[in-house]
């Protein structure tokens, strides 16, 4: 039965259960997210790299989320635009440059693959693909899978609001929810899947609603406050892991860079609309908070910004100074070529 | 005939429906990986049986019927796969895995490659194809050139029962994904005694059915019976016809069709699907490039025609399916040409 999570979620010094270092550290992974997303943009700008999608304006959304799993346990399925989710699973911004620029060295595909299409098999974090939705029958498939072989683990599993439309949700969700997987489908709503606007994409008014039809819980939470976020997918994930089955949980938030570098945002929405919700950064949004808390203080936070550049510059010298893929590599691994998989 | 790496007696003549399922079984019983999912394949045992007694004998755990949803039949395989099992998802009909499409094409097929070894994905996908059973345009397809143009999958369409179950073990052992083709039309027959015991056939080679003289016919599935009876009634005309049974449609084994082409130098290619950008159009392509100064007549093709699909009523159907006539018809004309 769909359940509508509100303006309680939207509290302003929220009570938790995660401890003050561990805030600090997705802080510090928030900030780290926004440098990269900005050194990727510039990079692209300057013609460095071909291609980037941007996730400015989701980072609490992103980290929130995935703050909620137990990465030793736990699969995932992020979709391309969650940089703070993979930095918060181990991936380095130097990877992350090492894919933008398409290096040997990139752990998701050796510099096959366009930016953001994630693997990580030692985090289980699963390869994607451009196709949107492609990951959640994935999901769906891996949950069940666990399932079967009695282990505790849950499966995260994002996408966009846009591609909530594919038939892959339906039949994913679906899927899932008749077996009572452990997933959490995390959809970030960032109202616009390239130029359609929500209202384009669904007749319902939340994607959250959607749930009523796979008789599962369906939890609109705001997307930009960490803790709400958290607080939500944390339940989802109590729940899934207790064996009551998947969740759709929605994260209300915005896009404040165009789609991609290969988008003008100007025919399709305000200036004045991308304005409001610039006041609602997510980053200043927590840092607020954790100020409040007495987790953090002005000073400490611009010291991080600052190791935070320093970080991010030799991250982006290392994987532009790292090797081009061999052509000779480009036939290999079409087959397995003994074992199975697993080998990065 | 086909190649066989097991020793032990031979006992009753199977059909190739008994074969998969048998194949299944056994498999199923070996390795606890190992899982089947599909629409009605549990309680019911399949629309065609080939799972019956499965559900009863491993449980509705690793027997799984699913929803009705072709997408995710495969998709949630390739999760299942990644996640250490060994999916084996039925799609009931070929003619209902273009649904599956992408899952298979841009997902299962690119696991490997796209995370360069990051990820492998271990995943049969079974399905009934092919005509001549009064099934329509939907439910007598030959699909396979679509998923055998793919590199990263793995495309086999046995048309003998010790083939079927060799190679479905087989392709359940393997480490990639493979489409896997049961020609629908002889899921009943011929029988043939299969080999007791782990009965392995290889993927990627073919197998020389019938060995002959003066041309070569190069087929797979039920026109590998037709082409059989063609070579049979050919015999009594003083025609040898070696018959090569494909077997594995990708990889195709090189060797052995341009073993045949050579031997003979007369070439034709029979396939149910239409003719034009088929699997004959590869063979065909392969002999030219690389055995042409061998050939004593042009490559030929016997086909399908370039209709959508096959139409219903009984005299459509046989006009569409290349008859094992029309077959030594085609290798009488090369056989003098
Ligand atoms: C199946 C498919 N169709 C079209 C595209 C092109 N495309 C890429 S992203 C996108 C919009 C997705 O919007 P949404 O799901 O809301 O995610 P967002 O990009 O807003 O995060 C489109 C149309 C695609 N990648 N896959
Ligand atoms: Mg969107």
């Amino acid at each position: 039965m769909a359940r509508k999570q509100g303006a309680a979620a939207e509290a302003r010094a929220p009570a938790t259960d995660l401890p003050a270092e561990r805030l600090l550290g997705m802080y510090r992974t928030m900030v780290t997210t926004r440098a990269v997303d900005e050194r990727m943009w510039l990079l692209q700008r300057q013609g460095a790299i071909a291609f980037t999608i941007p996730c400015k304006g989701q980072e609490a959304a992103q980290i929130g989320a995935v703050a909620a799993f137990d990465p030793s346990r736990d699969w995932f399925y992020p979709y391309y635009r969650d940089v703070g989710v993979m930095l918060s699973l181990g991936m380095t911004p130097r990877d992350v440059f090492l894919g933008g620029f398409g290096k040997f060295d990139d752990p998701e595909s050796g510099g096959r693959q366009m930016p953001y299409h994630w693997s990580l098999p030692k985090a289980r974090v699963v390869t994607g693909s451009s196709p949107v939705a492609t990951q959640i029958p994935h999901a769906a498939g891996t949950g069940m899978a666990l399932q079967l072989k009695g282990e505790d683990g849950v499966v995260f599993c994002s996408f966009g609001e846009g591609s909530t439309s594919k038939g892959d949700f339906h039949e994913g969700v679906n899927f899932a929810a008749v077996r009572k997987a452990p997933v959490i489908f995390f959809c970030e709503n960032n109202q616009y899947a390239i130029s359609e606007g929500l209202e384009k994409q669904m007749a319902v008014r939340s994607v959250a609603e959607r749930a009523a039809a796979y008789g599962i819980p369906g939890e609109s939470v705001d997307g930009n406050d960490v803790f709400a976020t958290y607080a939500v997918v944390r339940r989802a994930v109590e729940r899934a892991r207790a064996g009551d089955g998947p969740t759709l949980v929605e994260a209300r938030t915005y896009r404040l860079m165009a789609h991609s570098s290969g988008d003008d945002d100007r025919n399709y929405r305000t200036r004045e609309e991308i304005a409001e919700w610039a006041k609602k950064d997510p980053i200043q949004l927590f840092k607020e908070q954790l100020i409040r808390q007495g987790v953090l203080d002005e000073a400490r936070a611009q010291a991080l910004s600052a190791e935070v550049a320093d970080e991010v510059d030799a991250a982006t010298d290392a994987a532009e100074q790292a090797p081009w893929p061999e052509v000779a590599d480009a036939t290999r691994f079409v087959y397995a070529e003994g074992g199975n998989g697993r080998g990065r | 005939m086909a190649a066989s790496q097991s020793t032990a007696v031979a006992v009753k003549p199977k059909s190739n429906l008994e074969a998969v399922r048998e194949a299944m079984r056994e498999e199923m019983a070996r390795d606890p990986r190992v899982i089947l999912m599909g629409e009605d394949v549990g309680v019911r045992g399949g629309v065609f049986q080939a799972s019956a007694g499965l559900y009863d004998q491993f449980g509705n755990k690793r027997v799984i019927d699913t929803p009705l949803a072709e997408s995710v039949i495969v998709g949630a395989a390739i999760g299942a796969a990644v996640a250490g099992l060994r999916p084996i998802a039925e799609i009931q009909f070929a003619d209902f895995s273009h649904p599956a499409f992408d899952q298979i094409v841009n997902e299962a097929a690119r696991v490997r490659y796209r995370s360069r070894n990051g990820w492998g994905c271990p995943l049969v996908i079974r399905a009934p194809f092919g005509g001549g059973v009064h099934g329509g345009l939907y439910h007598s397809q030959s699909v396979e050139a679509f998923y055998a143009h793919v590199p990263g999958l793995k495309v086999v369409a046995p048309s003998t029962p010790g083939d079927m179950k060799g190679l479905l073990k087989s392709a359940i052992r393997d480490d990639d994904p493979v489409v896997f083709f049961e020609h629908k039309g002889i899921y009943g027959g011929p029988r043939e005694v299969i080999p007791e015991g782990d009965h392995l056939v290889p993927i990627g080679k073919a197998d020389v059915k019938r060995p002959g003289e003066h041309v070569s016919v190069i087929a797979y599935g039920l026109m590998l019976h037709r082409c059989l009876q063609a070579a049979e009634d050919l015999a009594g005309e003083g025609i040898s016809v070696e018959v090569l049974d494909l077997r594995t449609l990708r990889p195709l084994d090189t060797e052995a069709i341009l073993a045949t082409a050579r031997k003979t130098g007369r070439v034709c290619v029979v396939y149910e699907d239409n003719k034009a950008l088929g699997v004959g159009a590869e063979v065909s392509a392969l002999i030219a490039e690389q055995a042409l100064f061998d050939l004593d007549a042009p490559i030929m093709r016997v086909a399908g025609p370039e209709v959508p699909a096959m139409p219903y009523a009984p005299p459509l159907e046989e006009w569409f399916m290349p008859s094992a006539e029309g077959i030594a018809e085609a290798l009488r004309h090369l056989a003098t040409f």
